[in-house]
This record gives structure tokens, C-alpha cells and sequence, in this order.
């Protein structure tokens, strides 16, 4: 039996922000499933009392001082925009029907 | 004979004494990518007019003030997930195709700095993401020493260009591997530093946990000489380490008497071939005949250091990509109606399969009702995976093994297959999810002819003690003296 239903890998693309065809979600159903089985030998392990480790460093919150700096020019900043007016904004599609 | 068969100090002296100009060097770089780049097709991008004007500014510069800095207009590659201000950088990607970078990465700066000439952008894995560079969106970089297998990847270009002698040294970037075994599939070296030790400001970001950027060079001496220049905290990015950074290259007294090496059995075992298993107990054999002692032990957690990493890093990656929606910068589909559309069809456009496989699985982990099960499991076997490292590290001085499984597979042969492809990966995993440094130095040769690595992993900065075995093991053979016919 697969891991993952053909509902959740369009939920999971859902989430991600990609169109998939239903070809591609039967690909990625297949695959996902391979993987996440593979990755179910970790439950071999016990981890009960074992702490995460997300940053392998021991350092805390880096702060610096809070003083203002210049940001960068607008016309830089929109150099690479697809989709940008002249007066400094970049434009979207339309986000309410 | 290239004239990048010889080392950077070399170079440099013989530019000091004005036997070449840099010219000649940003020349010889272009004159070889002409002759060997429509078979090795290691860049994406060139910066030749640029190159070669910087070139000529240098040469009318040179002083006694700067004949001390070896780096002084030798010529770069560097890897297309570095941002270089007005030098596009696409990370291999189709999203990024025309992306324009409007600042240089601190690493890119501190090169400038050391007055290096970047001689244009090397090819990748889509994201950082591969081990074979057949996931770039542009083309398949290939082996320099035979052109039906793989340079490996993520970094392949980096390592392809420098064996091939298109440039003295390059950067790379590796998060699981992606410096150190295409360094191994190409014959060349390569080091992954410290998490920590190199700011990643300007390195498009695929596991911010596990990336690193690092120097890919033809000896253990060029190598620490880039990391030299390109080490240090940076108020840019706040995960660099406000360590000391010692002299590297003081580190390179050709003594390793007394000096602890610890072999982990689980490196030499399944899956590892004769010939990587053999390679490296022949260079324990001259690190013993040097002074050293070595002692197999255990790491046992290795074998589940695959898949977490594959988890940890695909939801990093997954958090990270978000910010390819078309709307700041890159590619933006032509075929939506509304935002969501557009964010949706632009991703599925502008990305490649891998890059949406890692994606979708990194979204999964991370999404409500597996994040404790997939997730945070992960993140608690990564601390059993660096404890098994700490408590070696209490008795040895480094950890010996091969740096991947075989030599270089072939073009096609595991693209289908995406753990397969993982697999690969295997021995260069853990040291990422450890954090610590580790190098791969050429270490001998398959029977088909192709590269073998042998890979030294240090304690947490202490890159000194992996370069100076490397190096007495480089001093003690003669592999980074041969070079692949092209």
C-alpha cells in the first residue's frame, strides 16, 4: 500500500505553489513513496530522549546594533522584476477575481 | 603543456619575476576554454572583455607592495550559486536564466579583495541539487578524464574546469557532498570548511544548515591558500563563526608523526568498491610509513545519515525555493490569469523535476501531521550522527575513508533512479550534518583509468590538522601531478 494518496501529493503541491498534471502527481506519488519509506529506517532508532539539532554551532540570536542604513536604489532593485512601472512598483497579476 | 599544471605559487613567482604577465594568465585561461570547453563544458557564463581589462589594470599595478599576495591576478571560476554583481548567475536553473545579480557575494569580495579575475560561472546541478551536474537546466558538464562519465556534482563545473586546466582553482558550494566528490571524480582537491567558517551571504541558499562555500584546486597548498582569503565572520550572515582564522598554510610542515587517524569500518564497508577500499588502505599505508598511527572504529550511526539528510535538506530547500514566485526576480510564466496561478505555473515552468521532487518532499515533511515524524526525527538522528563524530574526535586527530562509494559513473546511468543517485552520497553526508571540515585529495586510479578520493575529516575548525595530512599525503605521491588528456 502507498505511504502518500494521489489527494495528498496535489495537497503537498498545493502547499508548495506547482501545478502538476495528473501524470506528474502519478510520477511523484511513486517516488514519494519510495522515499519516504526509505526515510522510515530512522524510526528503528530511538530518539526519546535525544535533543534536535538544528545548528550544529553553539551560538545564540546574533544581534547587531539597530541603526538604519541605506537600502538599495529602487531601479536596481527592480532591474530583475518581470514586471515593473516606472514609478517603482512591480506588477502582479490580478489577486482578487 | 597548461600552464595551470603548475601550482598558484609557482604561477606567482614566475610572475614576480616577470617571466608572465596576467595578462598571459587571463589569456592562457581563455586559450584552453577555447580548445577543451565544447567537450568538458564546465561554464555557463564567460566575463572575457572584463577579465581581460582587469588584467591589464593589475599588470601595470604590480609593486613590491603586493608581490607578497600569491592570489594577485590569478585567474577564477566560480560557481553559478555565487552572486556576482552585473555577472548573471542562474544556479543552473531556467528560473534564473536572466538573473542579474545587483550585489557580489562576500566571498566574490574578498576575491576582489585579493585581486583574483573571475573568468566566468561554472556549471551545476539545478539548485545544488545532484551529484552527476545532469540536472543543470543548461547542459551536462563532463568528466575531464573520460567524457561518457559524470564530473559529479553539485559542483561539477568547478571541479571539471580545473582539471581540465581552463583555470588554476575555482569555488564551489556543498551541502552534502557538492565540493568534495566531484573533487574526487575529477582528480582534484577540494574542501568543504567548517560550518561557519565561510560567510554564505550571497550564496542562493539550497540547506541553510548544511551549506557551505569551498575551494576547489589542483594541491592541498592552492587550497589553503583561497580559503585563507575567502574565511572569516561576516556581519552578513549571521551563521558565520566569529572564530579565530588561523594561517592555513602554516599548517603544511609535510609532519604528521604521531598524528591519530581513525577509520570508521562503516566507511569501508557495503557498497564501497575494491578499488576505493584499496586506494585507501594504500594511503594509510604511507601516512604510516610518515609517522602516523591509525585505528579502525565506529560510527553507527552512518547508515541513517542518508535519510536525514535527504529530509533535512529537502525542507530546508523546500522553505528556501519559496522565494522563486516571479514576482522579485527570474523567470514569470506568460500563462496565468491570477497571482496564485501565476505563482504556481511559474514554479512548474521554471524548475526542473529534481529540484520539484525535493521540493514536494520537503513540503511533506515539514507540512501538518508529519512534521514530528519525518521533521524533528530527523533533526534528533543528526545529533546521534554528530555525536558519533564528537566522541571519535575525543581520541583521534581525523577520520580516513574514501570520499565516494566508485569512481565516476557514467552519463545516463542513475539519472532514472533518484536513490540510487543518493547513495552516492553516502560518505559525504554526515560530515554536513556534523558540520565539521573535510577534504578530498586524489588518491589513485580505477583500472578504467578514472579518479579515486581519499577523504580527511577534521574536528570543528581545525581545517589546520585536515590540510596537513592531506598535504603529506599529496607531498608523499604523485596523483596531483597527472593530469587527463583532452
Amino acid at each position: 500500500m502507498s505511504r502518500i494518496s494521489m489527494d495528498e501529493v496535489k495537497h503537498v503541491a498545493n502547499l508548495a505553489r506547482l501545478a502538476i498534471t495528473e501524470e506528474e502527481a502519478g510520477k511523484f506519488q511513486k517516488q514519494l513513496d519510495e522515499m519516504i519509506s526509505f526515510a522510515e529506517q530512522l524510526n528503528e532508532l530511538d530518539t526519546e530522549n535525544v535533543a534536535p539539532t538544528s545548528h550544529v554551532l553553539d551560538m545564540k540570536n546574533v544581534m547587531r546594533e539597530d541603526v538604519s542604513k541605506k537600502g538599495l536604489p529602487v531601479e536596481e532593485v527592480l532591474k530583475n522584476a518581470p514586471d515593473s512601472t516606472e514609478d517603482g512598483h512591480i506588477r502582479v497579476p490580478s489577486i482578487l477575481e | 603543456m597548461s600552464l595551470f599544471e603548475q601550482s598558484i605559487s609557482e604561477l606567482h613567482k614566475q610572475l614576480h619575476n616577470k617571466e608572465i604577465t596576467v595578462t598571459d594568465l587571463v589569456h592562457e585561461s581563455y586559450t584552453r576554454i577555447n580548445e577543451v570547453e565544447d567537450k568538458v563544458k564546465a561554464f555557463l557564463t564567460l566575463d572575457e572583455e572584463n577579465a581581460r581589462k582587469k588584467a591589464k589594470q593589475l599588470d601595470e599595478s604590480v609593486t613590491e607592495e603586493n608581490s607578497g599576495n600569491v592570489l594577485f591576478g590569478m585567474p577564477i571560476g566560480v560557481k553559478d550559486n555565487i552572486v556576482t554583481k552585473n555577472l548573471r548567475t542562474t544556479c543552473g536553473s531556467k528560473i534564473l536564466e536572466n538573473f542579474d545579480p545587483i550585489y557580489d557575494a562576500t566571498v566574490v569580495q574578498k576575491l576582489q579583495q585579493a585581486e583574483t579575475i573571475t573568468i566566468g560561472k561554472l556549471n551545476m546541478d539545478e539548485f545544488a541539487m545532484g551529484s552527476s551536474n545532469e540536472n543543470s537546466a543548461y547542459q551536462a558538464t563532463r568528466n575531464p578524464w573520460n567524457l561518457d562519465h559524470v564530473p559529479g556534482g553539485s559542483s561539477g563545473g568547478s571541479a571539471a574546469a580545473v582539471a581540465a586546466g581552463e583555470v588554476p582553482f575555482s569555488l564551489g558550494s556543498d551541502t552534502g557532498g557538492s565540493i568534495r566528490q566531484p573533487a574526487a571524480y575529477c582528480g582534484v582537491v577540494g574542501l568543504k570548511p567548517t560550518y561557519g567558517r565561510v560567510s554564505r551571504f550571497g550564496l542562493v541558499a539550497f540547506a541553510s544548515s548544511l551549506d557551505q562555500i569551498g575551494p576547489v584546486t589542483r594541491t592541498v597548498e592552492d587550497n589553503a591558500y583561497l580559503l585563507q582569503a575567502i574565511s572569516g565572520v561576516d556581519p552578513m550572515d549571521s551563521t558565520s563563526a566569529n572564530v579565530n582564522v588561523p594561517n592555513f598554510l602554516s599548517a603544511l610542515t609535510g609532519d604528521v608523526k604521531g598524528l591519530k587517524i581513525a577509520v570508521p569500518k562503516e566507511y569501508l564497508g557495503a557498497g564501497v568498491s575494491e578499488e576505493a577500499r584499496k586506494s585507501v588502505l594504500d594511503a594509510l599505508k604511507v601516512l604510516e610509513q610518515l609517522g602516523a598511527e591509525w585505528e579502525e572504529v565506529s560510527l553507527p550511526h552512518s547508515r541513517y545519515a542518508l535519510a536525514a539528510y535527504y529530509l533535512l535538506s529537502s525542507s530546508e530547500a523546500s522553505a528556501n525555493l519559496s522565494r522563486f514566485d516571479g514576482v522579485r526576480y527570474g523567470y514569470r510564466t506568460d500563462n496565468a490569469d491570477n497571482l496564485l496561478e501565476m505563482y504556481k505555473q511559474t514554479r512548474a515552468e521554471g524548475f526542473g523535476d529534481e529540484v520539484k521532487r525535493r521540493i514536494m518532499l520537503g513540503t511533506f515533511s515539514l507540512s501538518s501531521g508529519y512534521y514530528d515524524a519525518y521533521y524533528k526525527k530527523a533533526q534528533k538522528v543528526r545529533t546521534l550522527i554528530k555525536q558519533d563524530f564528537d566522541d571519535v574526535f575525543k581520541k583521534y586527530d581525523v577520520i580516513i575513508g574514501p570520499t565516494t562509494p566508485t569512481h565516476a559513473f557514467k552519463i545516463g546511468e542513475k539519472i532514472d533512479d533518484p536513490l540510487t543517485m543518493y547513495a552516492n552520497d553516502i560518505l559525504t553526508i554526515p560530515v554536513n550534518l556534523a558540520g565539521v571540515p573535510g577534504i578530498s585529495v586524489p588518491c589513485g586510479f580505477s583500472k578504467e583509468g578514472l579518479p579515486l578520493g581519499l577523504q580527511i575529516i577534521g574536528k570543528h575548525f581545525d581545517e589546520s590538522t585536515v590540510y596537513r595530512t592531506a598535504h603529506a599525503f599529496e607531498q608523499a605521491t604523485a596523483y596531483h601531478k597527472q593530469f587527463p588528456t583532452l
